[in-house]
């Protein structure tokens, strides 16, 4: 059977290529008839019951399920406030982009149930500083919305109030990380804070606050309409519904896919309907699902039929599905070149406030390109895998850390999977004569 | 002065928007700069005024975004993608490629970035924060020619409409 795609939250934006982000074509799809149910519930039937079947976990990076991230709230705290997290800048993750600008109104909707389920009445989208057109079409969605009555006061005869602000980032992938935004969104560098507290409990100016990825609230309408059961039927085990995955690199097709979770990785990148397999018939050297913060995958059979399972690769293999992102690399590609890059990524992104990060990624970066570009020592794998153990003890997934946030350790999983995979391959690179 | 008349109605309608007003940090830097091309101090102190803040506070909040230019840049900032999916589809020659060719041309700053969002179409670019995909050398030199002349219009040099 050829694998395809299962458009739920992109249905509106294929069957409406032209128009998909007007009011006209969301109103003429269905959209906000979830929001008109969700008013017909109690709140408590939308989180605790609704939310919580459909076994939906947040799509930004670590899969935390929705529901139980809503009911750590305290009860009778208030204000509280949702925000959204649509800074998108984990490498090769391009969904919540599209999500953004080609159907907006979709996300408005998910905000409005979700802020209606926590009772929240302002909400805020931190939307990536880059996303220059995606910000003026949230902006007039917005202005649309509220002249129809779904945003506002009293919205569709509620009761229920919610504006929405929308903050533009300015630059900073660390501002994706929940805590460092919210740092960002108060007028602050963008810098982690140490948990506890965690942000239900002290957030954004230390209220009450969740935060949820773009692409888990774009989710939400079509649960309430499905019925969190249903959803769940979607899928495989714990990995529920369906994902979008953003595939790219050495693929025929690369582009954003949404599919049911638990086809296979060989499905994604093969099928006809999707990736339409590797340019020239060549073969898969490597593949680095969920971003660059999750260690890799090599073109082995056992691996390109593992399961998009969120639980089962990690289990299994010690990677993440992340963001979503899936990079393929062929057999032609310089993995040491790879990870250098990735290094640069990390050295340049981290924000300073740990020493074992900020010290640490700035000499990862440094030995990989000596590596990379032939004027690397034999033992030079080794000293980085040792700079790593003082950032990330063990070098294990899921990681230990030494530091206040994921970045650090996130930095390091390229290296373990260098050593794993590529360890012959880079010592031959290096050099074997060392200048006394 | 930039916040006077209108950009001043503007800025306080912002400041408004949110709880606490130092929030509006980021918002009025991007004002400021897609109205004059980039992050001066005179801007700095004006949006501490605002802001309710010491300037200082302001030059620590701005100094750790890449997007906010706290010394001149081109009438078109133009942002390459070298990442991962970029690198092993082209990126590296294309940026290779511009500063070359614009490297001594004050109306353009090529600028080296990291991932955009956009690799399905890599190798990818941006000129003032407008995405362009599937780049090669040839093809955004092109791109860049015409925003020059005017054909193609630039966004400001914050993504903002000027
Ligand atoms: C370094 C770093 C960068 C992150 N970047 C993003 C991002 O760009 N978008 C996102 O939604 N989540 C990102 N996350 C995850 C967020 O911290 C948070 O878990 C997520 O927004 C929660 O939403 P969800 O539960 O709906 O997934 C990042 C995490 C880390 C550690
Ligand atoms: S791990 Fe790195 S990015 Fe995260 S808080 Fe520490 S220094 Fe900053
Ligand atoms: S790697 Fe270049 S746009 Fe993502």
């Amino acid at each position: 059977m050829v694998a395809t795609e299962t458009r739920i939250i992109t249905k509106r934006l294929h069957d409406r290529p032209n128009d998909s982000w007007t009011i006209d074509a969301a109103l003429a799809t269905g959209c906000y008839d979830g929001l008109r149910k969700a008013f017909t519930m109690s709140r408590d039937d939308i989180g605790a019951e609704q939310v919580k079947a459909s076994g939906l976990r947040g799509r930004g990076g670590a899969g935390f399920p929705t529901a139980t991230k809503w009911s750590f709230l305290p009860a009778d705290s208030h204000p509280r406030y949702l925000v959204v997290n649509a800074d998108e800048g984990e490498p090769s993750t391009f969904k919540d982009h599209m999500l953004i600008e080609r159907d907006p109104h979709q996300l408005l909707e998910g905000i409005a149930i979700a802020a209606f389920a926590i009772e929240c009445n302002l909400a805020f989208i931190y939307i990536r500083g880059e996303f220059a057109l995606g910000y003026e079409r949230v902006e007039a969605a917005i202005r649309e919305a509220h002249e129809h009555g779904f945003l506002g006061t009293n919205i569709l005869g509620s009761g229920f109030d919610l504006d929405i602000v929308v903050h533009r980032g300015a630059g900073a992938y660390i501002c994706g990380e929940e805590t460092a935004l919210l740092e960002s969104l108060e007028g602050e560098r963008g810098m982690p804070r140490i948990r506890p507290p965690f942000p239900a409990v002290e957030g954004l100016y230390a209220k009450p606050t969740v935060v949820n990825n773009v692409e888990t609230l774009s989710t939400l309408p079509h649960i309430i309409l499905m019925g969190g059961d249903e959803y769940a039927e979607l899928g495989v085990g714990k990995s529920t519904g369906t994902r979008l995955f953003s595939l790219s690199g050495h693929v025929n097709r690369p582009g954003n896919y949404e599919v049911e979770l638990g086809i296979t990785f060989r499905d994604l990148l093969e099928s006809p309907e999707l990736g339409g397999g590797i340019p020239g018939g060549r073969a898969v050297k490597f593949v680095i699902p969920g971003g660059a913060s999750s260690q890799w995958l090599t073109g082995s059979d056992e691996h390109l039929d593992a399961p998009l399972d969120m639980d089962y690769v990690q289990q299994t293999y010690n990677v993440m599905l992340g963001s979503g992102a899936v990079m393929v690399f062929d057999e032609t590609t310089n993995p040491a070149l790879v990870a250098w890059r990735l290094a640069k990524f990390f050295a340049h992104e981290s924000c300073g406030k740990c020493t074992p990060c900020r010290e640490g990624t700035g000499w990862i970066e440094k030995v990989l390109y000596r590596i990379s570009h032939g004027e690397g020592r034999p033992q030079d794998l080794d000293m980085i895998l040792d700079v790593g153990d003082n950032i990330s003890p063990g070098l294990n997934a899921p990681f230990s850390q030494t530091t206040i946030c994921p970045l650090g350790p996130s930095a390091v999983s390229a290296v373990v999977s260098l050593d794993k995979y590529f360890r012959d391959e880079v010592i031959a690179m290096c050099r074997t004569e060392v200048p006394a | 002065m930039i916040f006077e008349g209108d950009m001043l109605t503007r800025a306080q309608a912002i400041v408004a928007k949110y709880p606490r007003p130092k929030s509006a940090i980021l918002p009025l830097a991007h004002l400021a700069q897609d109205a004059e091309g980039w992050l001066s101090e005179d801007a700095m102190r004006e949006i501490a005024s605002l802001t309710h803040v010491e300037p200082a506070e302001v030059l620590g909040t701005c100094s750790f975004y890449t997007m906010l230019k706290r010394d001149p840049v081109g009438k078109l900032v133009v942002s390459v993608c070298t990442n991962v999916t970029c690198l092993v589809t082209g990126g590296p020659t294309v940026l290779e490629h511009l500063a070359a060719r614009y490297g001594d041309d004050p109306d353009v700053t090529v600028e080296e970035v990291e991932c955009l969002a956009a690799c399905g179409g890599a190798p990818a670019l941006q000129v003032n924060y407008e995405f362009h995909e599937n780049m090669t050398p040839e093809s955004a030199e092109q791109l860049v020619a015409r925003y020059k002349t005017g054909e193609l219009a630039a966004r400001g040099i914050s993504g903002g409409r000027v």
